[in-house]
């Protein structure tokens, strides 16, 4: 697809709207220049989308299926589809990204590469993709999460990356993702930074969602043969960051038939002061190198956000979702920590699949919006629940 | 006549410019501070605003970024503080700030303040050319303020050019590819880009900032340009002792004034 034949497409400028944009110190400018100049030609080549495919189909296991769920259909009174990226090799959405970023850093004669992770699901799909090319691999990660999320740090390791705590500001996500574009500063030449999300400087947020976009082309063509169209009523998805909803909306964009429901985490609440929903109460902004959604002070200061889902502990969205948000194209639903848990278990029980955290924050939205009898329903599956057992465990109540 | 273009056209040699933060180390120390560097003999001033997430900036500064905040430092209350500026001091002062508290303060007002207590020109690390260009280069110019955009030596030939045509005062050499705070002499490689910057005949004067710690490294990068700029290594002093003595101290020192 060309640049801009979508309003809710990056336009040549690198904006969605008003969103997005390229707001990075000089020292950044040549390595991100680099990418904008190169991305398109590179991702277009034959040759890399022969890898790609290859690389998605044999190593991954693409495409993911896509499941129709008898008794939650059956429960909602809609034909429910899951989207099973819970099933993608090391258990999310997040190795589609790696792979094509890991492709392409390879193509621009990159040797290392360095990314930033929360929970450690971007962490562990990049040490991946780095082991299987035989490259260099330094993940910052805040020292907070790395305490939180400890098995995932082991896997990092095993794998043969480098795991470096984040130790400034509030020692989480986004100091992780302070440090890693710090360390690009300081290695221009031969370093590639694979972002974890739709966010960043153009030309992050669209390069990462052509990479997810895989899922909603897969959507299309298994809803054409289960359902004889392309076209659900209702896709939803959970946003951290975007990536997986951006994948799971992308190819139907412009279909406005199509109803998007976008599910942030409001934690505890939105009036509690410990939530992560980002639309409800964040305002424009810019941080790491995009003009978009932020949580801040009214000075300007970011705030640091709470979700029992780390993977949803991000205190903006990526610009791709502000612009969703802005013309009503996407509708914004919050989850608290305690609906996202119920449906999680609520799932385990009548699918016998165990979701990732953040992934049952889009299935506890199910029961938000009024979705009329028999409508088709695909919601994103992004992840699956092993790396978030002890969480499980914690909540109890099962 | 802006103050920048007056103390490039005073016949001082290697002008040295200093950094610190705003609130840093008591909140009340930013005017304070400002007069003892140019009691001390600092030609310039660049004030920080502290920014929660300081991408560019290396630990020193990015902590004491995070105890101007903690000390309850925003730019409301830099403003306010300001407002004594200029009775108290009357060598150049830039603002440098990331753009999203200035953006929440509200651009033009933003603009609208500093020229109101004396700001000279401004440096926002994280503004691109093209925004500057499209929404607030107009602003700026209207208000009297200078912008400085930075240069390093991965910048290309076209792009500095650009740079030193929207840049007015000074264009700001970042020594190498680095945040701030990084250490060590100067290297040939240094020095090739610092000459080959130099070749290009730009309109504007240039500071070496980045790295510039001690006397030794501020005369050597003050060979290559109009003067350098200290930022890390004067932070570190002030966590240390930030008494107008030790300021005079460490500047005088600097400055070769014995
Ligand atoms: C399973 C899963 N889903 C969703 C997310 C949120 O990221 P994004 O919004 O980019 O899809 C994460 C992030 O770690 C994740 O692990």
């Amino acid at each position: 697809m060309s640049m801009q034949e979508s309003k809710y497409q990056v336009s040549q400028k690198g904006y969605y709207g008003k969103f997005g944009g390229a707001y990075i110190p000089e020292m950044l400018y040549p390595n991100v220049e680099e990418l904008r100049e190169n991305y398109l030609q590179i991702i277009n080549e034959p040759s890399f989308q022969a890898q790609f495919r290859s690389l998605l189909k044999d190593y991954v296991g693409r495409p993911t299926p896509l499941y129709f769920a008898t008794r939650l259909s059956e429960k909602f009174g809609a034909k429910i589809y899951l989207k099973r990226e819970d099933l993608c090799h090391t258990g999310a959405h997040k190795v589609n990204n790696t792979v094509g970023q890991i492709l392409l850093a390879r193509a621009l004669g990159k040797k290392k590469i360095i990314a930033e992770t929360g929970a450690g699901q971007h962490g562990v799909a990049t040490a991946t993709v780095c082991a299987l090319m035989g490259m260099d691999c330094v993940v910052y990660m805040g020292e907070i999460d790395m305490a939180r999320q400890k098995p995932n740090v082991e896997r990092m390791k095993i794998l043969g990356a480098q795991v470096i705590p984040a130790t400034s500001g509030s020692k989480t996500l986004k100091d992780a993702t302070n440090e890693a574009m710090r360390h690009w500063i300081n290695n221009p030449a031969d370093t590639h930074y694979i972002i974890g999300s739709v966010v960043g400087p153009h030309p992050y947020p669209d390069m990462v969602a052509r990479f997810q976009s895989v899922i909603s082309e897969e959507i299309k063509a298994q809803l054409l043969e289960k359902e004889q169209k392309t076209d659900p009523d209702f896709i939803f998805a959970c946003v951290g960051g975007g990536s997986n909803a951006a994948g799971a909306y992308y190819h139907y964009l412009d279909k406005e038939d199509v109803k998007l429901i976008a599910v942030e985490a409001s934690g505890l609440g939105n009036e509690s002061g410990k939530s992560a929903a980002t639309t409800a109460l964040g305002k424009e902004g810019v941080l790491h190198g995009s003009r978009t959604l932020l949580m801040q002070t009214s000075d300007g200061q970011v705030v640091e956000p709470y979700s029992i889902s780390a993977g949803l502990d991000y205190p903006g969205i990526g610009p791709f979702h502000a612009n969703l948000f802005d013309s009503g194209r996407a509708r914004f639903v919050g989850i608290t920590d305690e609906e996202a848990m119920n449906a999680g278990l609520l799932l385990s029980r009548l699918e016998g699949i165990i979701p990732a955290v953040e992934s049952a924050h889009a299935f506890a939205a199910l029961s938000k919006v009024d979705l009329g009898k028999d409508k088709i329903v695909v919601v994103n599956l992004s992840g699956r629940g092993d790396k978030d057992l002890e969480t499980y465990i914690k909540w109890g109540k099962y | 006549m802006n103050r920048i273009d007056q103390a490039f056209e005073s016949d001082k040699k290697d002008i040295l410019n200093v950094y610190f933060t705003a609130g840093y180390p008591e909140l009340d120390d930013t005017v304070r501070i400002a007069r003892a560097l140019e009691s001390a003999g600092a030609d310039m001033i660049e004030i920080g605003i502290p920014f929660s997430d300081p991408v560019a900036d290396g630990p020193t500064i990015q902590e004491s970024s995070t105890k101007a905040l903690k000390n309850g430092m925003n730019l409301k209350l830099l403003m306010k503080q300001l407002e004594e500026l200029r009775e108290q001091v009357t060598i150049p002062v830039l603002l440098m700030g990331y753009i999203n508290p200035i953006l929440q303060y509200g651009f033009e007002a933003f603009c609208k303040d500093c020229e109101r207590v004396g700001v000279d020109g401004l440096i926002l690390p994280d503004m691109p050319l093209y925004e500057y260009e499209e929404l607030y280069q107009e602003v700026l110019e209207q208000h009297g303020l200078y912008n400085i955009f930075l240069i390093s030596p991965q910048t290309l030939e076209d792009r500095i050019r650009k740079i030193d045509e929207l840049s007015n005062g000074f264009v700001y050499m970042v020594s190498s590819s680095s945040i701030t705070g990084a250490k060590g002499d100067i290297s040939a490689e240094q020095v090739n880009y610092f000459n080959r910057v130099n070749s290009m005949g730009l309109k504007n004067k240039r500071l070496i900032g980045f790295g510039i710690s001690n006397r030794e490294t501020f005369v050597e990068a003050s060979k290559y340009a109009d003067g350098a700029i200290i930022g890390s290594a004067f932070i570190k002093l002030l966590s240390e002792n930030a008494s107008d003595n030790n300021i005079k101290k460490f500047i005088q020192e600097i400055k070769g004034v014995s």
